[in-house]
């Protein structure tokens, strides 16, 4: 195996050639802000939460998808990072319904848990909520708030590439992108959805729910997702 | 066919030109005023007047003087200074320039070909525009057309071709001015096997119409080009990307494509060489954010044209994961001359770095607008006071719109900074892909920094968070400060936001878009200031 040695946080590293940087930054126990990363999908980049300073580099980069080389130096947590990552946070709050107390996902929901991680507490910028973005119960044991999707596209990857079925999708462009099930159809009305539950257990907040659920009493077990991505990558089926 | 035949059908084409020639507009923006009827009229008055022997009206591309279309001009080969240009042309003014003539006096408003507008042009990508009929090959191949191709396939191995691009200085007229023969090295070294060319024909900024242009005028110059570059980078299949709101450059291109295969200038074993090179149109439903390289690449196999993160770049991990070239239509339509002529004669024009000439849409408060091709290193005042011939009604220049949404404002008194990709970039705005938008003194610059915003917020494709939600905040600090709401705290979240968005956005559309904001900031900030209300009032 060849290994790269880099630094990160003035913290020496040593890992697999051609991890990434949050690969790197893992196995050194060095926490880096994620959202839109989920463990076993694709990356896409596109929380810019995980993004990190290189040394002789000007532009900041996303550590999820930027691999790491050969004497790197990486900081994860200048100030200039925090106040970025608190503005990106405070713009999510903004920009949707996510009022904790009423929430399903309350006290297990990441975008909680990244308030408090960037020390947010208000948000500087100007509501955009309430919106006509809908709530869809028209499945038989699942529901989606739209007005809670942080449109991380957790949902679309893992039900594309572990699922298979790709009921997931985004449509529109700019403030109105919505995830949208079929071709925007009524969610119970999609004939692939498999009922599964894994865009359920991939949502980082109370966007996608289980019907029956109350105030947060909402629980996942992403370790399902994490088992299912090692038995068809490394053919290990057993737990 | 071979080129001999090419060659005899070329001559033929020629010697098929009649002594007089009147080209009449038919590009969108002359088509808007009515010239598809003065072209029909013109065609009638030259059959009742019994000229038809003698008199050819040509349908062509554009000729630049879009503000004053319909145009039509008058060359007659036999007699060089009977050259007549003729401006806003009624279908009912048709018999009277045919009459014009036999010497009988022209009730149309005859134009000035010797104004600054033409005088200070130097034509290379546009060299045909406006003086060949777009849906003729043979118009084409009459002017000299795909001998670049041929000279290529059989005088120059694709190392040569690259070298020659190379050495000719040229960058990327999409905006952001990278040396095209390093992407064109990077894209040829790439080991053999499927390999790609796409021409960028997403033309989104506002005011800008130069590829639209470019491609209604002389659509084979562009497949020439990527004939070319196809050969040079190992690549033999190209895609245009065009957007859908271009239906007559769609039509055009088809047709072009249609003749170049029937002549055996594209498809398989091209001009009788072992090369093959192909050709597909792309319409894109009109995305600003497809014109960035990987959206692009996913709006054209078919996904949702959203950007993904750069390494790796389309160079090496493009189209279906193939190395992928990607060039504007403007740079394309450079490529056959350089071959032609050569990359020392390309590099003798311009500046230091910017060589060649910039194809602009000048338009906004100006007298005259259009299209312009212009030697890199003419002032920005040459181009808006003389060849637009300033602010109308003697109003005063303010400031100069460059480089689209991405760019930013010149305020008049650097107008005298000379015209290349530094020198733009240096005062904070851009080259861009040559919207030009010209403000007089009663222009609100926070109402066009607004006004840019807006387009960015709702162009954004929503992916990355920052451009999706900072954009929209942004926006709508704008509104307030316009609204005469905001205080000096609200100015202040509006540049930390700029800030943030330009260094977190994931593609250059989220991370140029806070440019209006910040060069109007940088040249106009009294104007900022002037609209905000002290803190303490709404207490």
């Amino acid at each position: 195996m060849a290994v790269t040695t880099l630094t990160i946080d003035e913290v020496d590293v040593a890992v697999e050639a051609g991890s990434t940087i949050l690969q790197a930054s893992q196995e050194a126990e060095i926490r880096i802000p994620v959202l839109c990363h989920l463990e076993g999908v694709s990356d896409v980049g596109a929380c810019r939460l995980c993004l990190v300073e290189v040394e002789g580099i000007n532009k900041l980069l996303p550590a999820c998808v930027t691999e790491v080389s050969e004497e790197m130096k990486v900081h994860t947590n200048t100030p200039r990072l925090q106040e970025y990552r608190k503005m990106i946070v405070e713009m999510l709050f903004a920009e949707g319904n996510h009022v904790c107390a009423i929430c399903v996902a309350n006290e297990n929901c990441e975008l909680q848990d990244l308030a408090v991680e960037v020390g947010m507490d208000h948000t500087r910028f100007s509501y955009r909520f309430p919106t006509d973005r809908d709530v869809d119960v028209s499945h038989e044991r699942f529901g989606i708030d739209r007005n809670r999707c942080v449109l991380c596209t957790r949902c679309v990857r893992v039900c594309d590439e572990i699922e298979g079925a790709h009921v997931w999708d985004v449509a529109e462009r700019g403030e109105v992108c919505k995830v949208v099930t079929g071709l925007n159809q009524p969610w119970g009305e999609v004939d692939a959805c498999t009922a599964c539950g894994k865009c359920v257990d991939a949502c980082p907040t109370g966007a996608i729910f289980r019907k029956g659920v109350t105030v947060a009493e909402m629980e996942r077990d992403r370790a399902k997702l994490e088992f299912l991505v090692t038995a068809r990558e490394k053919k290990e089926w057993t737990r | 066919m071979e080129w001999a035949e090419l060659q005899e059908w070329a001559d033929q084409a020629r010697q098929k030109r009649k002594n007089i020639r009147v080209y009449c507009c038919t590009s969108t923006g002359c088509q808007a005023s009515n010239s598809p009827a003065v072209k029909k009229a013109m065609d009638k008055a030259v059959k009742e007047a019994n000229l038809g022997t003698e008199v050819q009206v040509v349908s062509v591309g554009c000729m630049g003087f879009c503000g004053q279309g319909p145009i039509v001009e008058v060359e007659n080969s036999q007699d060089p200074n009977h050259y007549r240009l003729y401006e806003q042309v009624t279908p009912e003014q048709a018999p009277s320039i045919i009459k014009g003539l036999q010497g009988e006096i022209v009730t149309a408003t005859p134009g000035n070909p010797n104004h600054p507008f033409f005088a200070h042009q130097l034509q290379i990508v546009r060299e045909h525009s406006g003086q060949i009929d777009p849906e003729s090959i043979e118009e084409y191949l009459a002017v000299g057309g795909y001998q670049g191709l041929h000279h290529s396939l059989f005088e120059m191995s694709p190392e040569e071709v690259v070298q020659e691009i190379t050495r000719s200085g040229l960058r990327g007229r999409g905006g952001a001015g990278f040396p095209t023969g390093l992407k064109w090295s990077t894209v040829a070294k790439m080991p053999p096997g499927q390999k790609y060319v796409i021409c960028n024909a997403d033309e989104g900024d506002p005011g800008a119409f130069m590829d639209r242009s470019v491609l209604e005028s002389d659509p084979h110059r562009i497949i020439e080009g990527m004939a070319i570059a196809g050969y040079a980078v190992g690549a033999d299949h190209g895609y245009i990307y065009v957007r859908a709101e271009y239906p007559l450059a769609i039509s055009r291109l088809e047709k072009a494509i249609k003749q170049a295969k029937r002549n055996n200038v594209l498809g398989t074993q091209i001009f009788g060489s072992a090369i093959n090179f192909s050709v597909e149109i792309r319409v894109g439903a009109g995305a600003f954010v497809c014109g960035e390289e990987t959206a692009l690449i996913a709006s054209v196999s078919g996904g949702r044209g959203v950007p993904r993160p750069r390494p790796p770049y389309p160079a090496v991990v493009g189209l279906y994961g193939k190395p992928t070239l990607i060039n504007n239509v403007e740079t394309l339509g450079n490529i056959a001359p350089i071959i032609t002529k050569g990359a020392d004669w390309y590099a003798s024009i311009g500046t230091g770095k910017s060589k060649g000439t910039k194809i602009f849409s000048l338009t906004g408060n100006v007298i005259y607008n259009g299209l312009i091709e212009v030697p890199m290193g003419i002032t920005l005042r040459e181009i808006v006071e003389e060849m637009g011939g300033g602010v109308p009604n003697g109003g005063q220049v303010k400031a100069v719109q460059t480089g689209g949404p991405s760019g930013g404002c010149i305020p008049a008194d650097q107008l005298d900074i000379s015209v290349d990709y530094e020198s733009l970039s240096a005062a904070g705005s851009m080259m861009g892909s040559g919207g030009m938008v010209v403000m007089d003194q009663d222009t609100s610059m926070v109402g066009v920094a607004k006004y840019y915003m807006e387009f960015c917020q709702e162009e954004s494709c929503g992916k990355c968070i920052p451009c999706r939600a900072g954009t929209v905040q942004m926006y709508d600090l704008l509104k307030k400060l316009l609204a005469e709401e905001a205080t000096a705290a609200d100015l202040a979240q509006l540049q930390e936001l700029c800030d943030m968005v330009k260094a977190t956005s994931l593609c250059g559309l989220g991370q140029t878009s806070p440019n209006p904001v910040l060069s109007t900031l940088r040249y106009f900030e009294s104007e900022y200031q002037d609209l905000l209300q002290p803190a303490m009032s709404k207490v």
